[in-house]
């Protein structure tokens, strides 16, 4: 199976192609990139006036399986994924059913390898059930193919436990990936702490209660030189601590998701459930500093952090309703409205945090565009405009923070080791 | 009555003082100052809400807001039913959307809700046809308790403009004290909010008040005094001193009031806890208007609820 791209723009910051390319790809490795490509082929698409970009890598995502099949499946988050331009993910181990141990492990790889419509990489918890007392058998989870380590949703509280989870992690050359939230600090709260928790008459959520445990992460990480990542980055203080930790050298790595630099703390004043996130929208400042951020690399890559959940969990009572917010079928258009619509990042660096850079701190060959790579890649109409709207998700959840926005940047294919995944275009 | 003062207001709902402007907050005053004479009548009844059904639901007890619900429901001719929470299908797991669309369904036109959570009512206002009128949403709002303090302020004073109005007790947990301080500040009165520094959230002055942890301070040119009830039995967090510490700190009492205006105007939301946050003879003294307010809050009801039916049937008719 032969496939050709023509008349496409090519964006691959990581082998710094951004011009006017054709693509072929030979079963399901991309074989030549180049000018006015010819071949004997079985498909070609025509992307003239689109952008073909890799396949972005989301490092952060909830699929809910196995345990919870009513808010998503392995099935329908991976087309959710592919209808997104996301041709990797990362789910986490917070599943009803903790992943683990190894049986949980195959467990769910037998779903991926029956169901999976997009690349699954495999995370694993740090602790047993999550509770932040045991470490798991990091060397046999290796064996089972996992890469990432992480008790996302819940951070360690320990550092005696995070840090013999980090000593061990380096060992086996593992990445620890860190929520990291102070339990003690932000107990109860469900949105920022100050004028938005007043005026609401909420609980508040300090940023002391995330920056405080990125640091300590930090710290730990640094004493025994181990790599770590923090996931979805909020404020300006956990910013400034992780681009200290960069200029002396620690092996940190930092992620944010798509809310946290279009959306603000008076989004949430509306006690609209689907901007209730973990941690919250926070404030102006914080918005404009994570972009920043986004802008001179002290965050690398973009997550989407996609938390599904039903109906029933959202539109409650404010303080009832569970954290979180789909982010699949976003992820990249939101990314293209509110940073490059925006001028804070070109599309090249973009791509960069979408792809190429998770697939870096993954250590996984994904994100380029370049011969002898896995033909994953987004075909997108980057300036055209689409209104989402429940009926606009294929995901089981429809909990998006984006619902009644505009936004730019149509996915028209999603192709996934060398064949159309996706498109909306009619053949 | 009726044609004059509802054409201005075009909200089915009632559900905080931050939203509306300080005309609609106007309006609802006047409106209420016509209501009043109704209950002096021998026969204190108009058939303002005649054939329209209110239902009373509260998911937390309370017995003067209820009742002051109900009884201006029955003085516009409504007919009232109560659902308090244990009574209710809550228990069983009903959600609150299902809940209210259940009573929509019963064709009632208003519900009157109070619920422990932040935002409830929003939350049912913008899934129901039926009009919604907040009566205390967790710490977030309580409108009309707040309309009556106004109601009654202007009442004594003439006016809210250039008050000096201090609010005393806890305002982390108030929303009383919420409701009030958008509602004051709307009005042109300037807000003094008092309490130990453990019971004022945080960023407040951003709400466009002043704060103070010194009772004297609160005091010294006030022109009317909120004192907000105690509520040592909630108090989970350890925020509150001791009950007699919270007295000799924060309490009002006479010696206190003879270093204020003579005149101050001493409000209560009630019920009060004598001895705690006031003490006995300043809750029954000359400067006291808490039996006043409660007297003023079926009026302030009344308006609110015939405000918000008619702009609903107005809604219903001209679509």
């Amino acid at each position: 199976m032969k496939l050709l791209i023509k008349n496409g723009h090519v964006i691959s910051p990581e082998n710094n192609l951004d011009a006017a390319l054709d693509v072929l790809i030979d079963g399901s490795k991309i074989s030549k990139i180049g000018k006015n490509l010819k071949d004997n082929v079985d498909t070609t698409i025509d992307a003239l006036g689109k952008i073909i970009m890799p396949g972005v890598v989301d490092m952060h995502v909830h699929l809910r399986e196995p345990g919870r099949e009513d808010k998503e499946t392995v099935a329908s988050g991976t087309l959710a994924a592919i209808h997104g331009g996301v041709t990797s993910v990362l789910p986490m181990a917070n599943t009803l059913t903790c992943i683990d141990c190894v049986e949980n492990v195959k467990l769910l790889k037998n779903i991926i390898a029956k169901t999976a419509k997009a690349n699954v990489y495999l995370c694993a918890a740090i602790t047993k059930s999550r509770e932040g007392k045991e470490i798991t058998n990091f060397t046999h989870l290796k064996k089972e193919g996992v890469i990432v380590i992480s008790d996302d949703g819940a951070s360690v509280d320990r550092d005696d436990v995070m840090l013999k989870a980090l000593k061990k992690a380096k060992d086996c050359k593992m990445l620890v990936f860190c929520h990291s939230e102070d339990k003690f600090l932000s107990q109860g709260g469900v949105v920022n702490l100050g004028f938005t928790s007043t005026k609401m008459g909420l609980r508040g959520v300090s940023k002391e209660s995330e920056y405080k445990r990125v640091q300590r992460d930090i710290e730990l990480a640094e004493k025994v030189d181990a790599a770590i990542h923090i996931t979805h980055v909020s404020c300006l203080e956990s910013i400034e601590i992780i681009a200290k930790a960069k200029n002396r050298g620690v092996k940190v790595t930092a992620d944010t998701a798509p809310h946290y630099f279009s959306l603000s703390e008076e989004d949430v004043w509306s006690y609209d459930a689907n901007m209730k996130m973990n941690p919250p929208l926070r404030t102006k400042e914080d918005v404009a500093a994570i972009k920043e951020a986004l802008k001179i690399g002290v965050i690398d890559a973009i997550a989407s952090d996609h938390a599904p959940h039903t109906e029933n969990e959202k539109e409650i009572e404010f303080e009832r309703a569970e954290f979180g917010v789909i982010g699949l079928e976003t992820i990249l258009s939101a990314s293209i409205t509110y940073l490059v619509g925006q001028n804070i990042l070109d599309m090249s660096t973009l791509v960069k945090k979408l792809c190429s850079s998770p697939a870096k701190i993954l250590g996984i060959k994904k994100g380029v565009l370049d011969v002898g790579y896995d033909a994953d890649i987004a075909i997108i109409s980057k300036d055209k405009e689409w209104i989402a709207k429940k009926e606009s998700f294929v995901s089981k959840s429809k909990n998006s923070a984006f619902l009644g926005k505009t936004l730019k940047g149509v996915v028209d294919y999603t192709i996934l080791n060398g064949k159309i995944a996706y498109t909306n275009v009619n053949k | 009555m009726r044609k004059s003062s509802g054409l201005n207001w075009t909200r089915k709902d009632l559900l905080d003082l931050e939203s509306l402007s300080k005309e609609e907050i106007e309006l609802i005053l006047s409106t209420a100052a016509n209501f009043k004479e109704v209950s002096t009548r021998e026969i204190k009844k108009v058939p303002a809400l005649r054939g329209k059904t209110v239902v009373n639901l509260f998911y937390e007890p309370s017995t003067r807001t209820r009742v002051s619900f109900e009884i201006a429901a029955k003085r516009l001719s409504a007919d009232v039913i109560n659902i308090a929470s244990e009574a209710s299908s809550v228990k069983k797991g009903e959600t609150l959307i299902d809940t209210g669309k259940n009573i929509e369904a019963l064709r009632v036109d208003i519900i009157i809700m109070r619920h422990n959570y932040s935002g409830a009512a929003q939350v049912l206002a913008r899934n129901l046809k039926a009009s919604v009128v907040n009566a205390g949403d967790g710490w977030h709002e309580h409108p009309t308790q707040a309309l009556l303090d106004m109601f009654t302020l202007k009442e004594k004073l003439g006016k809210i403009e250039g008050l000096n109005v201090s609010i005393i007790g806890d305002i982390s947990h108030s929303r009383v004290a919420r409701s009030n301080i958008w509602g004051l500040t709307k009005l042109g009165a300037k807000v003094t909010v008092c309490a130990p520094k453990m019971l004022i959230p945080p960023a407040i002055d951003k709400m466009g008040v002043l704060v103070t942890h010194d009772i004297e301070e609160a005091l010294k040119n006030a022109d009317a005094v909120n004192v907000l009830r105690m509520q040592f039995e909630r108090d989970k967090e350890n925020a509150f001193p001791s009950q007699l510490e919270y007295f000799k700190k924060f309490g009002i009492t006479n010696e206190r009031l003879k270093k204020a205006k003579k005149d101050i105007v001493v409000m209560h939301p009630g019920p009060i806890n004598r001895g705690i946050e006031m003490s006995s003879n300043v809750a029954d003294g000359a400067n006291s208007v808490i039996l006043e307010q409660v007297t003023n809050g079926i009026a302030i009801r009344m308006a609110v609820l015939f405000l918000v039916a008619q702009a609903n049937d107005y809604v219903r008719k001209n679509k």
